[in-house]
């Protein structure tokens, strides 16, 4: 079993590809059907990358060298692209990891989009959706990922969208394609920088190439543009400032999807990304600083923004922005153990309390603002206390899993200072104040949803089981998945690792302090929104510190600036080029239509069905023919463009 | 003389196949007439597959009068294929549209045979017989359907046009025969590399150009093809669109790459004006059609413009391009030809704009007919894509200037493809009753749709194949 499924990796993402095309093609008419096959196939997947991962993991060759094996895919001469499949620790990981978690969440979809209309479609892009995303992780060079990278692109794209009858909906869609489109086109531009100068894109012939990039007439300069180029994919698709601003709008989407894809699987796929060419990054310290910066910063601003917000998907929209911003500080900090790490335990906490706000919009029938609900774990007790272990997780609270990961990045980035880079403190100091926030929002948003006083106006009521299986499955992910990365037995560390393991004592002090942060940010959170019945603390303090408050619950207005650039620069722009299209370049191209139509009219007359006039056709061309080959300019063939 | 037959078996199996077909025809009872197709279909797989499973036995016979290598065998099998598809996909259509249909199939197998042999050719006399073979039993095929007075017209003019052509492409055989004093390809190409050439022989290539140009339908010597697509069977309209079409691409190579190499001033670039011909015509004169038929014979000479541009390059690249774009090329055209003889077979016409609706009355017909356009044009992610690549990639240095013609009149032909999509994805069906095709036709339909969109996710393999079988002619 191990052995076949090392061997035809690439059935895990087939499987849900032809999934997809099954439900497109035959089964659409049936719901039910059309969900089974979904699922089926889903679990069949995770059936394979489990093995995958004991193979992987057990097997001590692969932890040091990846088993890669292609096909070509296609190629000219001197030019070849494979496609192919790359198990690694990291991919193992991955695979195990998005099969899982998808499969986790078509089973919550069956009960969540029970009545949809569309429910068919649903399934299939989510299918489709899983056959590109795990397409992505086995990918072994950097085409086959840019393409699996947009097709995931193009199912967040549909599925955003999903409602169709919202506009909002179809604003998100809109919003995140668009903006996730500028980084991607950094993104290519870096690829192809790649081939040209490295003459591939293989992953692996790219890791051997680049530490010798002088070789290849490549500045350091070049290398670090490349990178930075490379990484404004990323920096679009995980939601890092300032791209991060599609993500919170992609909550318009139906709740299992933003479980799925806004959270634990697709936003991660730029952390994957900059995690599969790290080897590229470590040869650009400049880059690497910049993925730290980016990466922090983006932490803090987020959950700077998540502390005011009201509607709980947004919340956890923000949340995630953050979370994602630590695994990019990670990898800045030169650690990939850490960073996916805290991509695997994020994974669970997040879906489980995506999943979660979803039972709980479910059983409020879409009221989304927090300080409308109140007291609700008592109806809901499942959905309720599943919440809270993954506000423990992501709280930082051990031994929950958050806990352990988020430590690590803590631990990574005070070595990194202590190396000599200077920025590393105040880094630290940015990660550390972001666990206080993190702490302190998500539990606002517990203890204004779950506890205090129940709202007459709800009439809440626990989901199916359908809904709750996963929720319970994810909690207990989410308490232990941890595990095997703490500091004392780091078989995390062991397995997944760039450059040689690397062995941190046990920094106490650190662990002390990571906790002390978050059992504070949770008593404040404690002590204004659920010991303060009235919460007049929290109103006061508001109104005190107007200026920030609305700063933060407006998002810093960096929509604001967005939409007026978009107002005043590009629709101006854009008119001045609309006036030149329509009257310059519309009129050749219509000009041009009219002459090819016309032409085609006019020589249509030379076909007059008659046979005498085909004979005589026949018969001129080879007379003229005949004529200029034997009598004309004998350098007729250099005229027409040579003989080589 | 010690004759290898192992190496004609394909031939043998064949010939025994075409007289079996049409013996059995002479004694079925009527009431199982309708089985002829099945036995002619079963036969012609059996006969792939021996196709396919002697691929690696090869030589020649008859002191290299009849030549099998890679080249041919990739040639026979498409022209098989051709074959095979069109019995596949236009059983109903043969059952109820081409009226007498007892010697239709045998007399099918027959003009598959004179591909095959074509193909095979190795000297002018071998050439001849295996075209005229095919074109003798085409003017039966084409007047089919003998209560149709279109066909009969299509008949008439396919019997003489045909048989004019023949003639000029005989007269330039002997006057190529007068120039070198050999008959043998080989003996062509060694009495042209020993100096020998002059007048006589560059008008004979023009004739052999004209003869070989009519059964490719390039232009100007195409103006035969509209009426007759449109006049004969649809059925026969496909084979004659891809089978003849390719055994003669086929013969074109072996002649000109082959042979006529060492005078390539002489014709690469005549070849290249009636490339660039057959794309401006075909596509500039497919815009205002109605007819569907005739639309799809404007664009197949476009087609074979593309195809010559292959020829034009003269190198193994180009080579490569031609067997790869007529194989694909096979699946695209019989896809179409079927949909349109299928959509004939429910509502007796072939104007563009009685598709409208299809997409609601016949999804599958009308998504591969879509496909095959598309394909046809070279929209990426469609085998007509990559065909066009490495045509076009083959000639990219030294004639840019066909390249952009080319692409421009790719563009242009998008324009007409699309106005059929638009009639059968936009407008609704005047009459919305589902049309049901049949198990075979869906199959044929399938077939082609799965071949054109996976080679143009995943050429390699076939790419590959086409590259190794090129290499027959540049490697001494």
């Amino acid at each position: 079993m191990v052995e076949f499924a090392l061997n035809h990796a690439w059935l895990v993402p087939l499987l849900p590809a032809l999934a997809f095309v099954i439900i497109v093609f035959l089964t659409q008419r049936s719901a039910k059907l059309s969900s089974t096959v979904s699922i089926a196939a889903m679990l069949g997947s995770f059936v394979l990358a489990s093995a995958i991962a004991v193979g992987v993991f057990t097997n001590h060759e692969f932890i040091e060298k990846s088993l890669v094996y292609s096909i070509p895919w296609f190629g000219m001469e001197g030019f070849t692209i494979n496609v192919g499949v790359m198990l690694d620790p990291t991919s193992a990981m991955m695979l195990f990891m998005v099969t899982l978690v998808t499969s986790l969440i078509q089973i919550y979809s069956t009960g969540y989009m029970k009545d949809d209309p569309k429910y068919a479609l649903f399934f299939s892009y989510l299918s489709l959706f899983g056959a590109s995303m795990l397409g992505l992780v086995i990918a072994s060079n950097l085409l086959q990922l840019f393409v699996m990278w947009e097709l995931v692109g193009l199912c967040s794209y549909l599925l955003i969208g999903f409602y169709t009858f919202k506009v909002s909906a179809r604003e998100a869609a809109k919003k995140a394609f668009m903006t996730t489109r500028i980084g991607d086109f950094g993104m290519l531009l870096g690829i192809l920088f790649l081939q040209i100068k490295f003459g591939t894109l293989d992953l692996v012939e790219l890791a051997a190439k680049i530490p010798m990039f002088e070789q290849f007439g490549v500045s350091l300069g070049l290398l670090t543009l490349i990178a930075i180029l490379l990484f404004m994919g990323p920096v679009a698709k995980s939601g890092q400032f300032p791209l991060h601003v599609w993500l919170p709008d992609a909550m318009e989407g139906p709740t299992p999807v933003s479980a799925l894809i806004h959270a634990a699987t697709m936003v991660v796929a730029g952390v994957y990304l900059i995690g599969r060419t790290l080897f590229l990054y470590v040869e650009v310290p400049g880059a690497m600083t910049l993925i730290a910066i980016v990466g922090a910063f983006t932490a803090l601003f987020a959950a700077a923004i998540a502390i005011t917000q009201r509607e709980i998907k947004r919340i956890l929209a923000y949340s995630t922005v953050s979370q994602l911003g630590y695994m990019m500080l990670a990898l800045g900090v030169g650690s990939l153990s850490a960073s996916m790490f805290h991509l695997w335990t994020h994974a669970f906490f997040k879906a489980l309390m995506f999943l979660a706000a979803g039972s709980v919009l479910h059983a409020l029938h879409n009221r989304a603002d927090v300080w409308d609900m109140g007291g609700l774990i008592r109806k809901m007790p499942i959905t309720g206390w599943t919440f809270v272990v993954g506000g423990l997780a992501i709280a930082g609270i051990p031994p929950f899993a958050g806990f352990w990961s988020k430590d690590e990045i803590l631990v990574v980035t005070m070595e990194y200072a202590k190396n000599g880079n200077g920025i590393g403190y105040l880094l630290f100091a940015m990660a550390a104040f972001t666990a206080f926030l993190t702490a302190f929002y998500m539990w606002r948003m517990i203890f204004l949803t779950f506890f205090g006083k129940e709202k007459a106006e709800n009439h809440p009521h626990e989901s199916p089981w359908s809904m709750t299986m996963p929720l319970i499955v994810l909690a207990i992910m989410a308490s232990i998945s941890g595990l095997i990365g703490t500091p004392w037995a780091n078989i995390w560390g062991e397995w997944i690792h760039f450059g040689t393991p690397h062995h941190a004592d046990p920094a106490l002090g650190l662990m002390f302090l990571s906790v002390l942060l978050a059992v504070a940010g949770i008593g404040l959170a404690y002590v204004l929104y659920y010991k303060d019945g009235e919460k007049k603390t929290a109103q006061a303090l508001a109104q005190k510190y107007q200026p920030l408050y609305k700063l933060s619950y407006n998002k810093f207005y960096i929509d604001e600036v967005y939409a007026w650039f978009t107002q005043r620069v590009v629709d101006a722009s854009a008119r001045l080029t609309y006036y030149f299209d329509i009257y310059f370049v519309d009129g050749i191209v219509n000009g041009l239509a009219a002459v090819t139509r016309g032409s085609g009219h006019g020589l249509r007359f030379l076909q007059t069905g008659r046979l005498q006039t085909y004979a005589l056709v026949f018969f001129l061309a080879i007379l003229v023919i005949t004529i200029v080959l034997a009598f004309g300019p004998s350098d007729l063939a250099s005229i027409m463009g040579g003989v080589k | 003389m010690n004759i290898d037959f192992s190496l004609i078996t394909t031939e043998i199996v064949l010939a025994i196949l075409g007289l079996a077909t049409f013996t059995l025809g002479l004694i079925i009872p009527s009431n199982a007439r309708k089985n002829l197709g099945n036995f002619a279909l079963l036969g012609l797989i059996i006969v792939l597959g021996i196709a396919v499973y002697s691929w690696p036995h090869q030589g020649e016979i008859l002191g290299g009068m009849y030549i099998v290598d890679n080249f041919s065998s990739f040639f026979k099998i498409v022209s098989l294929l051709a074959a095979i598809l069109v019995t596949l996909g236009f059983r109903r259509y043969v059952v109820s549209n081409v009226g007498n249909y007892l010697e239709y199939y045998s007399t099918m197998i027959f003009a598959t045979l004179g591909m095959i042999v074509m193909i095979s050719a190795g000297d002018f006399i071998t050439l001849y017989l295996g075209l005229e073979l095919m074109t003798i039993s085409f003017i039966v095929l084409v007047a089919f359907r003998s209560f149709d007075v279109k066909s009969l017209e299509a008949g008439i003019k396919y019997l003489l046009l045909a048989g004019m052509s023949s003639a000029v492409l005989l007269y330039g055989l002997s006057l190529v025969y007068g120039a070198t004093g050999t008959i043998l390809f080989t003996g062509v190409a060694q009495s042209i590399s020993a100096g020998s050439g002059g007048l006589l022989l560059i008008v004979g290539l023009v004739m052999l150009i004209a003869g070989l140009g009519f059964k490719i339908s390039a232009a100007p010597f195409h103006m035969w093809s509209p009426d007759v697509y449109e006049g004969a069977p649809t059925s026969v309209t496909a084979f004659l669109a891809t089978g003849s079409k390719a055994a003669s691409f086929a013969i074109v190579i072996r002649i000109f790459v082959g042979s006529f190499s060492g005078i390539q001033e002489h014709w690469v670039m005549l070849v290249a004006v009636l490339a660039a011909l057959s794309m401006l015509i075909g596509n500039l004169v497919a815009i205002p059609q109605t007819n569907i038929k005739r639309m799809l014979a404007y664009s197949s000479v476009a087609q074979a413009g593309y195809i010559m541009v292959g020829i034009v390059a003269a190198s193994q690249a180009g080579v490569k391009g031609v067997m790869f774009y007529s194989f694909i090329y096979v699946f695209a055209t019989v896809g179409a030809f079927t949909v349109v003889a299928s959509v004939y077979n429910k509502i007796k016409s072939d104007e563009i704009a009685d598709y409208s609706g299809l997409s609601q009355r016949a999804p599958l017909a009308a998504t591969t007919l879509l496909v095959c356009m598309l394909s046809m044009a070279g929209i990426p992610l469609l085998a007509g894509f990559v065909g066009k690549f490495y045509l076009f990639m083959a000639i990219a240095d030294g004639y840019m200037w066909l390249v952009l013609l080319g692409l421009i009149m790719s563009m242009v032909s998008v324009y007409y493809y699309l106005r059929v999509a638009l009639v059968m994805f936009r407008d609704d069906p005047e009459d919305p009753t589902p049309l049901r095709m049949g198990t075979s036709v869906n199959v044929t339909l399938l077939i082609a749709l799965v071949v054109t969109v996976f080679l143009g996710v995943y050429p390699g393999p076939l790419s590959d194949i086409a590259n190794t079988a090129a290499q027959s002619f540049f490697i001494p």
